[in-house]
């Protein structure tokens, strides 16, 4: 008869899929969509409360619940909290009107957090496989959940470009990532990353073309998935086509789950190769910052904007990888963190200009913010400084942290390269601060306030400061989360 | 020690401007005179507040003093650690000093979003002093970028017609040198034995190849702050298009950082290179001092002539401290002050003019002296002052300059007194154009100056004779740092030849 395995270490996952499946059922009985949403925070937080209480190995090692994947988890519910909470008034105001035969129709929102939910049990998923395939599974359930989620607002065109474009390209890195994920099964006769790190050892076949080959796809796909340069592509038209909140969700969440396959990856399956496959990331982390900054610098768009700046930050990150050892991961989970909430408040509070029959997506929509709203445009200020990399931000302790891993490497002339960009990406961020403070508003722009949102904006400010200021708890966590891997 | 006070001097200097900051957040837009009321009254509490570090001070000693020292981030060996010595002591009290000043000075001038201007104002003086203070590398940086944030909001929201671009300037410039420093700051963390502390990492010799990197890597930052050629571009437009109070800021103390880092940081953690480096920078020094004083001839605004001219003095500043001598380093430190004190009275002056005629041509201007004797006095003063007229601060600064550097170079010292004869040039033709000659049109019937305006002059006025007649006062503070200093100069590098000579004997 067989064993059943302990489900301990994956109830996280089970609660997280039962209440998502609760919740879309509840949604067909309940009116209220705003009370869908504080279901779904609900659910977030028992899920968390889980993650919290459960550690160990299960499923034969195809599932690994460490310190590693906790960290990771706070950080997708952390996201997924605040996503939920600037998009409750949002998708309220998006009535869509296609033309005037028809009727205004209010776009169904039924499955929206039901979605939100299932994409983050894939994530939560990826970050604790320890299998090749259950990476796989995650991977795929985070993605196709955001695949429908970037078209939501089905009638208008550009979410819709934004869905097929994310869905096309999805499923091509994900057919990269079987192909490495067969080619290295060929290899090494099993799916497991540690079964492959004893076998890679053992038979000596770490610079075999074949697993180089493997790796290299490996590098590919999640490279798609953090959109890392060259897969970067689709980063800036399905941020600017999704609707603003998923935008934000998908900065942040699915970033944060490539980076943790990768670690789990790389450092647990090719962990003795470190010195090839940072030789293959080393020359993508540069593209990456570079097409980010540079390429953010002419941009109109805020949330392309924003999109090329995700860019931008996902190749800082990559030098966490690159440095390796505990500090270099230590230093990219902590990247990943204070990035989680710099970039949802500043999504919040483009968010929050969406208003009945205004956009306010472009940024000259900005200018004269100070004037009319100048609690906001503070706000404001704080994020765009934050994500330049100024103190006393939280967005300074991540990058001091990457840079001192990444010295501590021996790789200081990439600490180098990474501190010019980073000066370069002063010049849009300080754009936005620009139009909001020093130039003079051309139309009376309204902000749609809800206490939602503003219960995010006070979170996400706070982290944003107070980590700045006494990072010490969120350091020694990151480093502690580290020491189990 | 703690210069027997009983509480932490330093932090409170910090923190009392952010608490002020805070209190001004809170008012309501529309209390416009309490605003300024609370901004004066935080300013003047912060000034007085650091009168003991002045009368407290123990000239005796090179260590450092009102030391404060907390756990902040273990993990990395990050202690929030505070002191003042002879070089960084009468920085702190300048800014405080200068704080009031411009929060007098911009009483009347500004008129939109003025909450947000005195919050930054005070923001800003509470960095200032936290640069000055610092005893930890993570500290230091924090405050030096920091203190980047509401310079760029003073210079672009109020500040004059071509604002935007002079602001974003003035922060791609300084942020670009300062994160190389942050890199150096890494490096040297690493190789000293993961410690940020300013004092311990100053105690250890570095091979000559790391002093060499980092001292450039440092000399990035810092030559940027000071304004040394060829990065001094950033500079005129950011003095011309800040309002009055950010340029006396500006001028008065944020340019004084980049001379203070080469003093704290550059010259005792290496003096190898210090010492391997005094001919680039003697010679970018002189060609500041001469190129500054030439193009300021042909100046025809106002302030771009004071910046282009703080470029020059600026020049001495680094020429006294990179001549490696006593006479050279007390000479660019007073030079700092004075400094300091006179181009922050030029500046504050032509605020004063400037409330008038919203002009900063000098064609606009012309016999200034019979529609406004008492305020031309005044700039009679800081003109001469800026020469370097005996008598006045200039002189006692310039003169100790001029003799370090003429023992380090020849060539130097002959230049750099030709940079005076220059000056003198430019200053004189200035106040020529501007307050003798005929009576502009647009002056007449101009307001001569009030209460506010002759008290923010005067306390500059009285500095400038003050330090001029007996600047032993101040001077006194600075001797035994400074020798300290001389001292890890010239034997930091001899330590390791000795045991060099040592081990070639014992092979």
């Amino acid at each position: 008869m067989m064993r059943m395995p302990d489900i301990g270490p994956a109830m996280p996952e089970i609660v997280m899929a039962v209440l998502a499946m609760a919740v879309l059922l509840l949604d067909l009985m309940v009116k209220r969509k705003a009370s869908i949403a504080l279901l779904s925070i609900l659910t977030a937080g028992i899920v968390a409360y889980f993650v919290m209480a459960s550690s160990g190995v299960t499923f034969s090692g195809m599932y690994i619940a460490d310190s590693y994947s906790l960290f990771f988890k706070l950080i997708f519910l952390i996201s997924l909290v605040l996503s939920i909470l600037i998009s409750i008034r949002y998708i309220e105001l998006e009535k869509l009107n296609f033309g005037e035969n028809y009727r205004l129709e209010k776009v169904n929102f039924g499955e929206y957090y039901s979605l939100m939910l299932f994409s983050t049990l894939g994530m939560m998923v990826m970050a604790s496989a320890g299998d090749i395939i259950v990476l796989f599974l995650g991977l795929e359930l985070m993605s196709l959940s955001l695949y429908v989620l970037a078209g939501f607002f089905r009638h208008d065109t550009k979410s819709n470009e934004a869905s097929l474009k994310y869905f096309l390209l999805g499923a091509f890195a994900s057919a990269f990532l079987l192909y490495a994920m067969s080619l290295i099964y060929g290899m090494t006769g099993t799916t497991n990353l540690n079964a492959i790190a004893k076998y890679i050892a053992a038979n000596g076949i770490g610079h075999n073309s074949v697993t180089m080959l493997s790796m290299m796809l490996f590098v590919v796909a999640f490279g798609f998935k953090i959109a890392a340069a060259p897969f970067h592509m689709w980063a800036p038209d399905v941020y600017e086509g999704s609707p603003t909140s998923i935008t934000a969700f998908m900065s942040v969440g699915p970033k944060a789950a490539g980076f943790a396959a990768l670690g789990r990856v790389f450092f647990m399956a090719f962990g003795d190769l470190q010195i090839d496959w940072a030789g293959i990331i080393i020359p993508i982390a540069i593209l990456t910052m570079a097409v980010g900054n540079i390429l953010a610098l002419s941009q109109t768009n805020i949330k392309r904007m924003l999109a090329y700046s995700s860019i931008a930050h996902a190749g800082y990150a990559l030098i966490g990888i690159i440095a390796g050892g505990t500090e270099g991961v230590a230093s990219m989970m902590n990247y990943l963190f204070i990035y989680a909430f710099m970039n949802i408040g500043a999504f919040a509070i483009v968010i929050m200009l969406r208003t009945e029959g205004f956009k306010g997506e472009e940024i000259s929509d900005y200018e004269g913010l100070a004037k009319s709203h100048p609690l906001a445009s503070a706000l404001m200020l704080i994020f765009m400084f934050s994500l330049t990399g100024i103190p006393p931000t939280a967005g300074f302790v991540g990058k001091f942290y990457l840079f001192m891993a990444a010295v501590n490497a021996g790789y200081t002339w990439l600490a180098i390269v990474a501190v010019i960009f980073s000066s370069i990406s002063a010049y849009f961020y300080l754009r936005i601060v620009m139009n909001m403070y020093m130039k003079e508003p051309r139309q009376v722009v309204k902000l749609s306030t809800s206490l939602a949102t503003n219960l995010a904006l006070t979170v996400t400010i706070l982290a944003v400061l107070l980590i700045g200021v006494l990072p010490a708890g969120v350091i020694s966590m990151a480093r502690a989360a580290v020491m189990g891997f | 020690m703690n210069g027997g006070l009983a509480y932490p001097i330093l932090s409170t200097l910090i923190f009392v401007p952010l608490i002020g900051a805070g209190l001004i957040l809170l008012l309501g837009r529309t209390q416009e005179k309490l605003t300024k009321m609370v901004a004066l009254v935080v300013s003047i509490i912060v000034f007085i507040l650091s009168l003991p570090l002045f009368t407290e001070f123990d000239k005796s000693t090179h260590l450092m003093q009102f030391v404060e020292k907390h756990q902040w981030i273990p993990d990395w060996n990050i202690t929030y650690s505070l002191g003042i010595d002879g070089i960084s002591v009468l920085f702190v009290l300048l800014s405080t000093l200068v704080t009031i000043l411009c929060v007098l000075i911009s009483w009347n001038s500004i008129k939109v979003k003025l909450k947000e201007f005195y919050i930054a104002l005070l923001v800003m003086e509470g960095a200032m002093i936290g640069v000055f203070s610092s005893l930890d590398f993570f500290l230091f940086y924090l405050f030096w970028e920091a203190m980047l944030i509401p310079m760029y909001l003073l210079i672009g929201v109020w500040g004059g017609p071509n604002r935007i671009y002079a602001a974003i300037k003035f922060f791609l410039y300084t942020l670009v040198g300062s994160v190389l420093m942050l890199v150096g700051i890494i490096v040297l963390y690493f190789y000293g034995g993961q410690t940020f502390d300013i004092l311990e990492l100053m105690k250890k010799t570095y091979p000559y190849e790391m002093q060499f990197w980092l001292f450039w890597a440092f000399f990035a930052a810092f030559a940027v702050k000071v304004p040394m050629f060829p990065v001094h571009t950033w500079l005129p437009d950011a003095h011309t298009e800040a309002p009055t109070a950010g340029s006396v800021i500006l001028a008065a103390v944020l340019i004084k950082m980049g001379a203070y880092g080469f003093l704290r940081f550059s010259l005792p953690l290496f003096p190898d290179a210090a010492n391997a480096m005094i001919v680039p920078m003697l010679t970018l020094s002189v060609i500041a001092i001469i190129y500054g004083a030439v193009v300021c001839l042909a100046q025809t605004d106002l302030k771009r002539l004071i910046a282009y001219s703080s470029v020059s003095h600026m020049g001495f500043v680094t020429l006294g401290i990179f001549a490696l001598n006593i006479q050279g380093l007390e000479g660019g430190i007073l030079q700092m002050l004075n400094h300091g004190i006179v181009t922050g009275g030029l500046f504050l002056s032509v605020g004063v003019v400037y409330d008038r005629t919203h002009s900063r041509e000098i064609r606009d201007y012309g016999g200034l002296a019979t529609v406004l004797p008492l305020y031309a006095a005044f700039f009679m003063v800081f003109t001469l002052a800026s020469i370097g007229l005996p008598g006045m601060n200039g002189f006692i600064g310039e003169f100790l300059i001029i003799l370090g550097g003429f023992t380090a170079s020849k060539w130097a010292g002959v230049l750099s007194a030709l940079g005076i004869i220059i000056g003198a040039g430019y200053m004189l033709w200035l106040y020529q154009r501007v307050f003798f000659m005929e009576t502009n049109q647009k002056l007449i019937g101009l307001q001569e100056m009030d209460t506010r305006e002759i008290i923010t002059l005067l306390p500059m006025v009285i500095l400038i004779f003050w330090i001029g007649v007996y600047p032993d006062t101040f001077l006194s503070f600075m001797h035994p740092s400074v020798e300290h200093l001389l001292q890890r100069l010239h034997s930091g590098g001899q330590e390791m030849t000795a045991v060099a000579k040592i081990m070639e004997i014992i092979k």
